[in-house]
């Protein structure tokens, strides 16, 4: 497993994002555009894993904290950007790090007070009440004029390939390291069992919420990314419909298995480009596809795999 | 508060068929709300045909688009549930919700593609008149909105509590295991469960296109929410719960919608939703559970 060195293999991603961001000028605009949303897709999925799929807490909100995130990075930047700047000596970049983190806390503390309340549900419930917070979220953000309202509001393209990777990089670390450490096993003792974890003396309401506050965290950051990308962002642009494109990355990469999220959310940010002839359709497909994987492989595609390899070193047909 | 009243009456609609899956299966049936949208939609193809038969507006083709509608409806949530949520019955929770939402989507990109995704007018299946009583003035499509749903609402409590299906989905609602013991076929109550759901859903379907202007494949995603939060609201699996819920919600998003705060309208449902889970959960009228192990 790539995991085994986690300090080496981030070291190793950082320094390879730096090198590689030396030769992005010389790509087109398009491949970029594509490169860059498969960053900021693994660090949404990534991040949404360790609610949904470790810790067994299905969020459908998780578009809801990219905008805390964009939004947040974005008044900073544009707000505050043109004071603020002098301060900094003039250097875009630590205004632009300051704006995302400002992103992410911001975020986080969505994320803590959406979770506060929330969290005491389950399942089903919870999955609407997110849903309703992203909602809410939109809604308050839509009355927010100094950023535009609902109209949207233009932010500065700070947003490059090495900030992109350099943080996918790290929110990989700090998720995989996280869920490896002791403490981390809590997350999927509260997945496996709540009551027997709650009886192995385990604070189950605070796990959950750590989770979330992560989880919204590096989604805020994926916004500010993002925001700093488009270059511009709309209320809308983070709804309902966004969020269940990060679940559906989480769910073909399969819950709780970070390296096949990492590979969903590379496969489905390509996979709509190179199905532009048939764009009409890539909903149909994505939903038969959920609803394929449920039937027949919940554990996602990653499970896939190494399942169909076992059963042929082991000389069964797969059925 | 006529305007919530009606609102609100096609909320309960739609709720009633929440409650009733989730009181027999336990599970949140995301594609009700896109049922709902298909109802309106089966109004807006078989208006046409209908036509030929009886003139259209008239009470009679209103009426036969209706029960059109509602039992082509039932047929396709009968459908569903056999082929989609079935082979999942004893699958863990979350796998079910993840595949009622891809069915939810399925339904609405499907409808986009057949359907087009701009939104199309409904067909006018009864003029629309306004009667007067002193200074109340209401229309016809009010009324009929709050008769029918009246309506459904006596027929399903008589179905429930009186027939002998009724009594076989009660006794699924309580224990599964031990219905199926005393002689009675799940399948089929379930089938029939959410059969009526979808019936009840399609006829708030064809109500809510009588009472907007148009018609769109998404248009079953607000109001399904919305919906839900009124089961939540009267306490899930509780059918006059359901219809007070949706009756309730209808009503507050009216005033609000009517005030200053007028554009956080859309919100307000999920406001109720969170309040009601934290100081409620079990609803208005629902009995609270406690989980065993």
């Amino acid at each position: 497993m790539i995991f085994r060195h986690p300090k080496a293999t981030l070291l190793a991603a950082l320094l390879l994002a730096a090198g590689l961001s030396v030769f992005t000028g010389g790509l087109n605009p398009y491949h970029l555009d594509i490169i860059i949303g498969i960053g900021i897709n693994i660090i949404l999925a990534v991040s949404l894993n360790l609610i949904n799929g470790y810790t067994g807490q299905f969020s459908l909100g998780h578009a809801g904290f990219m905008a805390v995130g964009a939004y947040g990075a974005a008044a900073l930047t544009t707000l505050a950007g043109p004071r603020l700047l002098p301060l900094l000596g003039g250097q875009t970049w630590l205004l632009f790090l300051l704006a995302l983190v400002a992103g992410g806390m911001l975020a986080a503390l969505a994320g803590f007070l959406v979770g506060m309340p929330s969290l005491r549900l389950k399942g089903d419930y919870l999955a609407i009440v997110t849903l309703g917070f992203n909602q809410i979220i939109i809604v308050i953000l839509q009355h927010i004029e100094s950023l535009g309202g609902a109209r949207g509001t233009s932010v500065p393209a700070y947003t490059n390939f090495f900030w992109t990777f350099g943080i996918a990089a790290m929110t990989v670390y700090i998720v995989a390291t996280l869920v490896n450490s002791t403490y981390g096993r809590g997350f999927l003792a509260v997945h496996d069992d709540e009551v027997a974890a709650e009886a192995m003396g385990i604070n189950t309401t605070r796990f959950k919420i750590t989770a979330f506050v992560f989880g919204s965290f590096f989604a805020g950051l994926a916004g500010g990314l993002f925001g700093h990308f488009k270059q511009f962002i709309t209320p809308e642009g983070f709804n309902f419909l966004k969020s269940m494109d990060i679940v559906v990355m989480v769910i073909v990469g399969g819950m709780g298995n970070t390296v096949g999220v990492i590979l969903a959310a590379i496969i489905l940010t390509i996979l709509p480009e190179a199905l532009r002839p048939i764009a009409e359709y890539r909903m149909i497909i994505y939903s038969l596809l959920l609803i394929l994987l449920m039937l027949k492989c919940p554990q996602g595609l990653a499970h896939l795999g190494p399942a169909l390899w076992r059963r042929l070193r082991g000389g069964k047909t797969p059925a | 508060m006529i305007n919530g009243l009606a609102a609100g009456s096609v909320l309960a609609l739609i709720a009633l068929g929440y409650t009733m899956v989730y009181g027999v299966l336990r599970f949140i049936n995301f594609a009700h709300g896109d049922v709902f949208m298909l109802g309106a939609f089966c109004a807006f193809y078989l208006a046409p045909g209908v036509a030929k038969l009886v003139p259209l507006p008239s009470v009679t083709g209103w009426l036969l688009v209706m029960v059109l509608s509602m039992a082509l409806c039932a047929l396709l949530g009968m459908l569903i549930e056999r082929a989609v949520y079935k082979p999942l019955r004893r699958k863990p929770k979350l796998t079910v919700l993840i595949t009622a939402i891809g069915v939810s989507l399925f339904i609405e990109y499907t409808g986009q593609w057949g359907f087009g995704a701009s939104p199309k007018s409904p067909p006018e299946l009864i003029t629309e008149t306004y009667m007067t009583w002193g200074a109340l003035s209401v229309t016809n499509t009010q009324v009929l909105v709050l008769g029918v749903t009246l309506f459904l609402l006596l027929a399903l409590q008589f179905i429930v509590h009186r027939t002998r299906i009724g009594t076989a989905m009660r006794a699924v609602a309580f224990n599964p295991e031990a219905a199926a013991l005393m002689g009675i076929n799940i399948n089929v109550v379930i089938s029939f469960t959410f059969g009526l759901g979808s019936a009840l859903a399609a006829a708030g379907g064809i109500l809510y296109a009588m009472s907007y202007p148009s018609i769109d494949p998404l248009m079953g995603i607000l109001p399904g929410l919305k919906a839900f939060v009124a089961a939540v609201l009267g306490g899930i699996g509780n059918i006059p719960g359901a219809a007070l819920g949706g009756l309730i919600i209808g009503i507050v998003e009216t005033f609000v919608g009517g005030s200053a705060a007028s554009t956080y309208r859309d919100a307000i449902a999920f406001a109720i939703l969170i309040l009601i889970l934290l100081f409620k959960p079990a609803g208005l009228l629902g009995k609270s559970q406690v989980e065993k192990v």
